[in-house]
């Protein structure tokens, strides 16, 4: 039997706030207006009418690229609870904002190390992206695979599949034989190379960034660095959780109401009980989801139960979003396979979140850790 | 508001704990003292055992007379009575009906049961062919028929029951809504086992039963919407509880993975972490219901509480039986016991995956729970009526 026991259930307050639900209600109108299908669609054709509008929207017209900036830095000093709400409806949106990369992901790293100069710039509208592969779910799941080095007195590598590119200000964090160090980059900077790849979700960027640069200073460097990377990808995949919430519920509203229109054999084949089932199942799913990515946000706020909390998000909303997309397509039958839907949009995007901040299954491998569930020793097996 | 009320019920704990000194007053005064005082169910009205205010007071209310060491009404020997016929009787039940019936429910005095399915109306309730045909003279009606799935009812003082009173109409309109009492000639009571080989439910047989004019609840006819009040109660009272992380089935499951590294694969830590989540999701999204139901505005994500809690009971039990490997393939006792409570956690691993095919059908199968959710919440259309406008009596059996 276990020796100690696993971390205890916090009591959180998973209702939304009046200020919540305004917010809400606020980013949900300026996406509706800024993100229509047709522009989302045509992102995959090279076509970008779309992001610049609804970034400046949201950023600028609700100032919500500098929600977590805190306001001593010009920011709303706003937390996780609110960085939730924006994201979920980000994801109901299918929304190509960089927020969860730079005002959650970047911001929170940066606000961790008190970084007041590049904190005031982002409050002012500069965005931001780390510079670690897609999948990279803690500081340790980055140093197993950190590309860049500082040799001579330069900074040097490359890092593959980057997202939240393009953006003004690159966070890299390095590993080396000191420990580690965040540097920070102007993007374009002389000796900086981002190339953009076909992304499977066209509405958010995969990079690849090569650096060799003069490394300079380092904002910050050993352990409280690595506390910091841990801090903002925790805080950043309990937000994604919500994103994938949003997304998932999206799916539901939109299949459901396709199936109430749609007829065959003479009836409304949403009456169909095989169909029925499904969506009820799927109801349910959605509606935990909704719940459990509240649970994360209350846990990053009250900074309580995150390791748990987060993990347990990130295992389940990864998934419920993916398996809505997937519902979603093949319930809307041949319509969801066509270019001109809006469904493959959450399909893809269900499915690069899945892998963003750490798959479900690496998220899993976390909990078998933090609540004594080992897995079988070598030996054992 | 909710301050005030706190602080205005822990007035009425203090006044009745100093009236009534719980250890030197016997168990059954000091529950009538209570009832007296209102705090029995303070979301009931004043007069019957209650407030009037809202129902989420309760849990502060028992926590401070248990802390006093109060005796409690025993809730797990009434369940039925508690969890849904009370809340039937206060919302459809005349002044009399609440006068006569309410408190001895609650003190415990009288044991319900519920007579509501029968061999011929499971799913389709509204079905049943238990006939309740009128006697002028004496104003009684007598009631003939055969109910199946009655926990309690060897213990029952009272049944709420649903019969036939018209079947001459479709089948929703015919029924009526009775209280029935079980100690009357003419009530067998036989044990149903089950499965498991315990036998926790019964059939009961009714041959020409008398029940009183006066002990029906509602109009004659309006059967079929009483019964609902009574089946929403039901689904609330299961799986709505507060529960601590990995309590329940997770907490056993968890519990037979620590405890045997030797027996532990890869496939099984895979399902097992896979389950832990969704136990976890279950637990939080039950926080989040209980929430809602505090402040009043319940989400629709309650209706689906039962479906998956039923689900996650059958997958995790399932799971435990193979992780014990050669220890699983034993079975506790199979001997025809009569338990008074039911615990689905209970006894063995065996017995847990046995019992737990039970909570995909008591309360409303998984499947009818289904075909509410997408009817109700969802707003598809319902299931091809073929019965719905005949009567009941032409229907095919």
């Amino acid at each position: 039997m276990t020796a100690q026991p696993i971390p205890a259930a916090p009591d959180l307050d998973l209702l939304p706030s009046d200020v919540e639900t305004d917010l809400r209600r606020s980013v949900r109108a300026v996406l509706a207006k800024t993100c229509p299908t047709e522009a989302l669609v045509a992102l995959a054709d090279g076509t970008d009418e779309v992001s610049g509008p609804a970034w400046s929207a949201l950023a600028h017209d609700l100032g919500l690229a500098a929600l977590l900036v805190p306001e001593e830095h010009g920011g709303a000093g706003a937390g996780p609870r609110e960085a939730a709400v924006v994201a979920e409806e980000c994801g109901r949106a299918c929304a190509p904002v960089p927020f969860l990369t730079s005002a959650v992901l970047a911001t929170s790293l940066l606000v961790r190390l008190g970084a007041a100069e590049p904190l005031a710039r982002l409050g002012e509208g500069t965005t931001a992206a780390l510079v670690v592969p897609a999948g990279t779910g803690s500081a340790g799941a980055w140093a197993r695979r950190a590309g860049v080095e500082v040799s001579g007195g330069r900074l040097v590598g490359e890092v593959r599949g980057v997202v939240g590119l393009p953006a003004d200000l690159l966070l890299v964090p390095v590993d080396g034989p000191d420990g580690a160090a965040l540097h920070l980059v102007p993007a374009d900077a002389d000796g900086v190379t981002v190339s953009t790849h076909t992304s499977l979700d066209a509405t958010r960027s995969v990079s690849d960034v090569r650096l060799d640069l003069e490394a300079g200073t380092p904002l910050a460097t050993g352990d409280q660095v690595t506390a910091a990377l841990d801090h903002a990808l925790a805080t950043a995949a309990g937000v994604l959780a919500a994103e994938q919430a949003g997304l998932a519920a999206w799916c539901l509203e939109q299949t459901v109401a396709h199936l109430s229109e749609r007829r065959q054999f003479g009836r409304v084949v949403g009456g169909f009980q095989a169909l029925k089932h499904r969506l009820a199942d799927l109801y349910a799913e959605v509606g935990q989801a909704s719940a459990v990515a509240a649970h994360a946000a209350a846990a990053l706020a009250g900074e309580t139960d995150v390791p748990v909390s987060v993990a347990v998000a990130q295992a389940f909303c990864s998934e419920v979003a993916v398996h809505a997309a997937e519902e979603a397509v093949q319930l809307h039958g041949g319509l969801g396979m066509t270019w001109e839907s809006p469904v493959h949009l959450r399909l893809k995007r269900a499915k690069a979140d899945h892998v963003l901040l750490g798959s479900p299954d690496a998220h899993r491998d976390n909990l078998a850790r933090l609540v004594d569930l080992p897995a079988p020793t070598p030996e054992a097996g | 508001m909710s301050e005030q009320h706190r602080s205005d019920l822990e007035q009425r704990v203090t006044a009745l704990l100093e009236a009534h000194d719980p250890a030197t007053t016997g168990r059954a005064e000091f529950l009538r003292a209570r009832w007296d005082a209102g705090l029995a169910w303070v979301h009931f009205p004043e007069g019957l055992g209650g407030l009037g205010l809202p129902r989420d007071l309760q849990a502060h209310v028992d926590d401070l007379l248990a802390a006093a060491g109060a005796p409690d009404n025993a809730p797990e020997r009434n369940g039925i009575g508690l969890g849904m016929a009370a809340p039937t009787i206060l919302a459809h039940g005349t002044p009399e009906q609440h006068e006569r019936f309410l408190r001895p429910l609650w003190l415990g005095e009288e044991i319900w049961c519920q007579l509501f399915s029968e061999p011929g109306a499971g799913s389709d309730l509204a079905a049943v062919a238990t006939r309740a045909v009128r006697d002028e003279p004496s104003d009684e009606w007598v009631v003939n028929g055969q109910k199946v799935w009655t926990s309690s009812a060897h213990l029952a003082d009272f049944a709420i029951l649903v019969a036939r009173t018209d079947p001459d109409v479709p089948k929703h309109g015919g029924l009526s809504y009775f209280l029935l009492g079980m100690r009357e000639p003419g009530v067998e009571v036989r044990p149903l086992r089950q499965l498991t080989g315990e036998a926790e439910f019964n059939e009961v047989f009714l041959t020409d039963v008398r029940v009183p004019d006066a002990q029906r609840l509602g109009a004659v006819g309006e059967g079929w919407r009483i019964a609902n009040t009574t089946l929403n109660s039901e689904r609330v009272s299961i799986g709505g509880q507060a529960v601590p992380r990995e309590a329940g089935m997770v907490g056993k499951v968890a519990a037979a993975w620590r405890a045997a590294p030797e027996r532990r694969t890869h496939g099984a830590h895979r399902r097992l972490l896979d389950l832990w989540v969704q136990a976890e999701a279950a637990r939080i999204t039950g926080s989040r219901v209980r929430q809602q139901l505090a402040v009043g505005a319940p989400g629709p994500e309650g209706s689906a509480t039962k479906l998956v809690f039923a689900r996650l009971a059958q997958e995790l039990s399932a799971l435990e039986v193979e992780l014990l490997e050669e220890d699983g393939l034993r079975y506790d006792d199979w001997t025809l016991t009569r338990p008074e409570k039911v615990d689905f956690t209970g006894r063995d691993a065996g017995y847990r995956y046995l019992r737990a095919k039970g909570n995909s059908i008591e309360g409303g199968t998984s499947e009818i729970l289904r075909n509410i959710i997408a009817e109700r919440v969802l707003g598809l259309p319902g299931e091809p009526r073929v019965d719905k406008d005949v009567a009941w009596k032409d229907l095919p059996r």
